[in-house]
C-alpha cells in the first residue's frame, strides 16, 4: 500500500499531542509502520501547531511536504487553510468550525478570513465542517474537540470502531475514557 | 517488545539499557524529554537530576565516570557551548565508567535562538559521534555510546535533531544489561590536567582518533546501500537519510553515515568509487561535504541543499528534478499565529509595567522571551542564558546617567540560577547601577515545567532545598531587593519606579507561579458589561489572547480566561467584572 499521510494543525494548548498518540497506538496496533512527528517548546504557547502522523507498509520520512497530505485535520477554521499547500489532489479537509483570534487579528493588525472554508471547498476541496467545541461540550469538555474530530475521521478510515474505542481506552486517562468515548461517538454521528 | 516510541523516550530506554547510573541535564528543548523519560526509573537503578546548568551537569556526570560509573548528561545545542569547557578537557582525561553526552540540534530553530550545528564540537574537541536517524537507531546508538566510551576510554557525543528527538517510529525494546562499577583507583596522571599530565595526554587523544578512524571503517552504524544502479551515489545521515529514501527509493546507492566523526575515510572512498556523481545531503554546515572535498573526491554537495533550515523529501525530490505539485490554497491571506504568552500568564502584569514606563530591557531565554512580540513589545535584546543580566551592566556603564533609571535586565527564576547569578555579582563587584528584574514563576516553563533549585522540589517532584533567591541576592551585595506580585499593576508600578529610582543596584522579584501548573487553579472568567464597556481598547493593550474586540465591544473567550483580573484594572470603567484584584 501506499503511505498514507495526515497532518493535524491547530492551537497550542489544543490536545494535538493526544490525537496524535491515539492515532499512533491504533494504527501501530494495526500492524502498519508508524511515523508521528511533533513539535514542542515555543511552538506550542498558542502558536500554530502541526503534527504529521504517516502510516503504511515501509515509512521513511516523518514530516509531510507539499501536495502530500490524504488529510488534514484541522482544530481550529482557519489553521485548515494555512496548509491546504501540503493537502494531496482529492485530500480532505476535516475541521472544527472553531474561531481563535490569533494575536495580529485582536490586535487589529491583521484580519479573520471568516469565509475561507467556503473559498476552499470553491476551488475543489473537500473539506467536511464539524462544530466539534459544541460536540466536545455534549461530551462533557470543551477539551475534547480533539477526540470528536477523531470521530470525524474515523468514519472515513478503514478501519472498525472498536478498535477505535480500544485505542482510546489505552491512551487516555482512566477517568476520562468515557467521555471521550462520548465525544468520539458524537463525533462519528452516533 | 515493539513499541512506538518518540525519539527521546528511545534514547532514553537506551541509556537505561546500556547501563546508566546517573543522568544530571539542564533541559532545553528537543532534548529535554530524554532526561525525563530517565527520571521514570528507580533511583536505585538510575540516579537523575536537573542541574542548574549545562557545564555543571556534564562535570556530575564528569565525576559520576571517574567514581566508575556510567554516566549521561542530555543538553539543547547552545547548552553544549555552556558545556563545553569541561568537554574539551575530558577528552584529555578520558573517562572511567563509559561517559555520553547527548546533545540535540534544532535546524529550522522550532524552538530556539541560533541554527548551529553541534558536529562542529566533535571535531574540535577530538571525540567520537554518533548519529541515529529514527527512534530504533535512538535507542541502539545510546546503548551502544556506552561500551564504545569505555573501549576507546573517550566520552562519547549523540547527537539528535529536532525531526529525530520529536518523532516516534516503532521501536524494539530490549533488556538492561548488568554490569559491576569499575573501581575507582586515583590516577592523578589521567585526570589532574596540569600543563605536565596534558603534555602527555595530548599524544594519547590523538592516538585514539586514530584508532577510532580505523574502527569507524567497520562501525556498524555506518552502512553502504548499494541499491541503485550506481550512476548516483548520496553520502547522508540522520533525519536526511530519511528524505533521500523517502524521495527517491531504491533507484539511487546511498552510504548512511551513523558516526559523523571520525569519518570511515577508506568506505567513503570505495563507495565515491562505485558511483557516477556523488552528492552529499547533509542538514546545516557541510561538515561531511568538507572533509569528502578534503580527499579530493569530486562532490556535489551544499550548492544544492542549503546550508539553511531543515530538508524534506520534497527538497530531495525537486533537487533531482521530480515535480512537486502544492495543494491549492486560499486567496485570502491567512493571519499569522505566533506562539504569545498564554492567558493569565503572571508575566504579562510586568511587561505591561515595563512598556508602559518605556523601559529599555535587556532579555532572556525562557517563555518570557514572548514580551517581546506585539502589542507589548517589550524586550530589546535576547541572546543567550544569563546575557540580560551580564549586558545591562555592560549597557549601564557605557551610557552610564543616560540610561542608568531607564534600564532593567528581565529574566527567569531557571535562566538566574543558569547563569543570571553570576551577572549579577559581577554588577555586584563592579558597582552598576543596574536594575535587575527576576520573573520567578516557581517553574522552567518554556520546555515543559521542569524543576530547578527556586522550586523547592526536585526532579521526581519529592520536596527539596529551595533557594531563598532574597536571601542570596542580599549576599551578594545587592542591599535593595523588592518581591511584588505581578497581578498588581499598581504595585508593579510603585515598585519599578522606585528601583529605578535608586541610586544603586537593585532586584525585583516579580513573583507568581504559572498559570500552567497543575497547582494553580483557575478562577471564573470575567465578564464585560456591554452597557459599562466606552470601545476605548485600553484592555487590548496588554496583549491578553482571551480578550478581543467583537461589533465594537470588548469580549472575554471563556474557555481561555483563567480569572487573573489584570485587564480589570486597566479598564477605567468598570466594565469587566469578576475576578479578584
Amino acid at each position: 500500500m501506499n503511505t498514507i499521510s495526515l497532518m493535524i494543525v491547530g492551537v497550542g494548548g489544543q490536545g494535538s499531542l493526544l490525537a496524535s498518540k491515539l492515532l499512533g497506538r491504533l494504527l501501530t496496533d494495526e500492524g502498519y509502520d508508524v511515523k508521528v512527528s511533533e513539535v514542542h517548546g515555543m511552538s506550542q504557547r498558542g502558536g500554530s501547531v502541526v503534527t504529521y502522523v504517516r502510516y503504511g507498509e515501509k515509512v521513511y520520512s516523518p514530516v509531510i511536504g507539499e501536495g502530500e497530505a490524504d488529510f488534514i485535520i484541522s482544530f481550529e477554521k482557519i489553521e485548515a487553510a494555512r496548509y491546504t499547500a501540503c493537502l494531496k489532489e482529492g485530500g480532505t479537509v476535516i475541521t472544527n468550525t472553531q474561531q481563535i483570534d490569533p494575536m495580529p487579528v485582536i490586535t487589529g493588525a491583521a484580519v479573520y478570513p471568516e469565509s475561507v472554508l467556503e473559498e476552499l471547498t470553491a476551488k475543489g476541496v473537500k473539506v467536511t465542517a464539524v462544530d466539534a467545541l459544541s460536540l466536545a461540550k455534549e461530551a462533557g469538555s470543551a477539551k475534547a474537540v480533539n477526540i470528536v474530530l477523531m470521530g470525524v475521521l474515523s468514519k472515513l478510515l478503514p478501519i472498525p470502531a472498536e478498535k477505535w474505542y480500544a485505542a482510546i481506552e489505552s491512551t487516555v486517562a482512566p477517568k476520562f475514557v468515557e467521555m471521550n468515548k462520548k465525544a468520539f461517538a458524537l463525533g462519528r454521528g452516533e | 517488545m515493539k513499541k512506538l516510541l518518540i525519539g527521546n523516550e528511545a534514547v532514553a530506554r537506551g541509556l537505561y539499557e546500556g547501563g546508566v547510573d546517573l543522568v544530571s541535564s539542564y533541559p532545553g528543548t528537543p532534548s529535554t524529554e530524554i532526561t525525563e523519560f530517565l527520571s521514570k526509573y528507580d533511583d536505585s537503578e538510575v540516579k537523575s537530576e536537573w542541574a542548574p546548568n549545562e557545564k555543571v551537569a556534564l562535570e556530575v556526570a564528569f565525576g559520576a565516570s571517574l567514581a566508575g560509573g556510567r554516566a549521561v548528561c542530555c543538553m539543547k545545542h547552545v547548552g553544549l557551548n555552556v558545556a563545553a569547557d569541561p568537554l574539551f578537557t575530558l577528552s584529555y582525561t578520558g573517562v572511567g565508567g563509559g561517559l555520553v553526552i547527548c546533545v540535540a540540534d534544532d535546524p529550522a530553530m522550532h524552538s530556539s535562538q541560533n541554527e548551529q550545528d553541534s558536529r562542529h564540537y566533535a571535531i574540535a574537541a577530538k571525540l567520537p559521534m554518533l548519529e541515529p536517524a529514527d527512534s530504533e537507531e535512538s535507542l541502539q546508538f545510546a546503548k551502544a555510546a556506552f561500551d564504545l566510551s569505555e573501549q576507546f576510554d573517550t566520552p562519547v557525543l549523540l547527537r539528535m535533531c529536532t525531526r529525530i528527538a520529536h518523532s516516534q517510529s516503532i521501536t524494539e525494546v530490549g533488556e538492561r544489561v548488568q554490569r559491576e562499577k569499575k573501581p575507582y583507583t586515583k590516577q592523578a596522571e589521567k585526570y589532574v590536567m596540569m600543563p605536565g599530565n596534558a603534555k602527555k595526554r595530548h599524544p594519547v587523544v590523538e592516538a585514539r582518533m586514530e584508532a577510532l578512524a580505523e574502527y569507524a571503517e567497520t562501525c556498524p552504524f555506518n552502512r553502504a546501500e548499494y541499491t541503485g544502479d550506481g550512476k548516483v551515489g548520496i553520502i547522508t545521515s540522520g533525519t536526511s537519510y530519511q528524505y533521500v529514501r523517502e524521495a527517491l527509493g531504491d533507484t539511487v546507492s546511498v552510504l548512511k553515515i551513523g558516526m559523523p566523526h571520525p569519518l570511515p575515510k577508506k568506505l567513503i572512498a570505495e563507495f565515491a568509487s562505485k558511483v557516477e556523481t556523488l552528492y552529499v545531503i547533509e542538514e546545516l554546515d557541510p561538515v561531511i561535504e568538507t572533509a569528502v572535498k578534503a580527499m579530493g573526491i569530486p562532490v556535489i554537495g551544499k550548492e544544492k541543499f542549503s546550508i539553511i533550515g531543515e530538508f524534506s523529501q520534497n527538497t530531495i525530490a525537486a533537487a533531482f528534478g521530480k515535480t512537486v505539485t502544492a495543494g491549492v490554497i486560499a486567496d485570502s491571506v491567512i493571519p499569522p499565529r505566533p506562539p504569545m504568552m498564554c492567558a493569565g500568564c503572571p508575566h504579562r502584569g510586568m511587561y505591561y509595567t515595563l512598556a508602559k514606563n518605556k523601559v529599555t530591557v535587556l532579555g532572556d531565554i525562557g517563555c518570557y522571551t514572548l514580551g517581546a512580540v506585539a502589542p507589548l513589545c517589550a524586550v530589546d535584546s535576547t541572546l543567550c542564558m544569563g546575557a540580560s543580566v551580564s549586558g545591562v551592566h555592560g549597557f549601564n556603564r557605557v551610557l552610564e546617567g543616560a540610561s542608568e533609571g531607564k534600564t532593567v535586565a528581565v529574566i527567569g527564576d531557571s535562566t538566574f540560577m543558569h547563569s543570571g547569578v553570576t551577572g549579577l555579582i559581577n554588577v555586584a563587584y563592579n558597582g552598576s547601577n543596574s536594575t535587575v528584574i527576576i520573573l520567578d514563576n516557581s517553574i522552567t516553563g518554556m520546555t515543559g515545567h521542569q524543576q530547578n533549585p527556586t522550586t523547592g522540589f526536585n526532579i521526581k517532584g519529592d520536596p527539596a532545598l529551595k533557594v531563598d533567591l532574597e536571601a542570596l541576592c542580599r549576599s551578594i551585595g545587592i542591599n535593595r531587593v523588592r518581591v511584588v506580585d505581578p497581578y498588581d499593576l499598581k504595585a508593579c508600578d510603585t515598585v519599578l519606579k522606585e528601583e529605578l529610582a535608586a541610586k544603586e543596584p537593585s532586584v525585583i522579584i516579580s513573583r507568581r507561579p504559572c498559570v500552567l501548573l497543575k497547582s494553580v487553579k483557575a478562577k471564573p472568567a470575567l465578564t464585560v458589561n456591554n452597557d459599562k464597556c466606552r470601545s476605548c481598547r485600553r484592555c487590548m493593550t496588554m496583549g491578553c489572547p482571551a480578550i478581543s474586540f467583537k461589533n465594537g465591544k470588548a469580549v472575554v473567550d471563556a474557555t481561555l480566561c483563567v480569572g487573573c483580573g489584570v485587564c480589570k484594572q486597566l479598564c477605567a470603567f468598570d466594565a469587566l467584572e469578576g475576578g479578584d484584584v
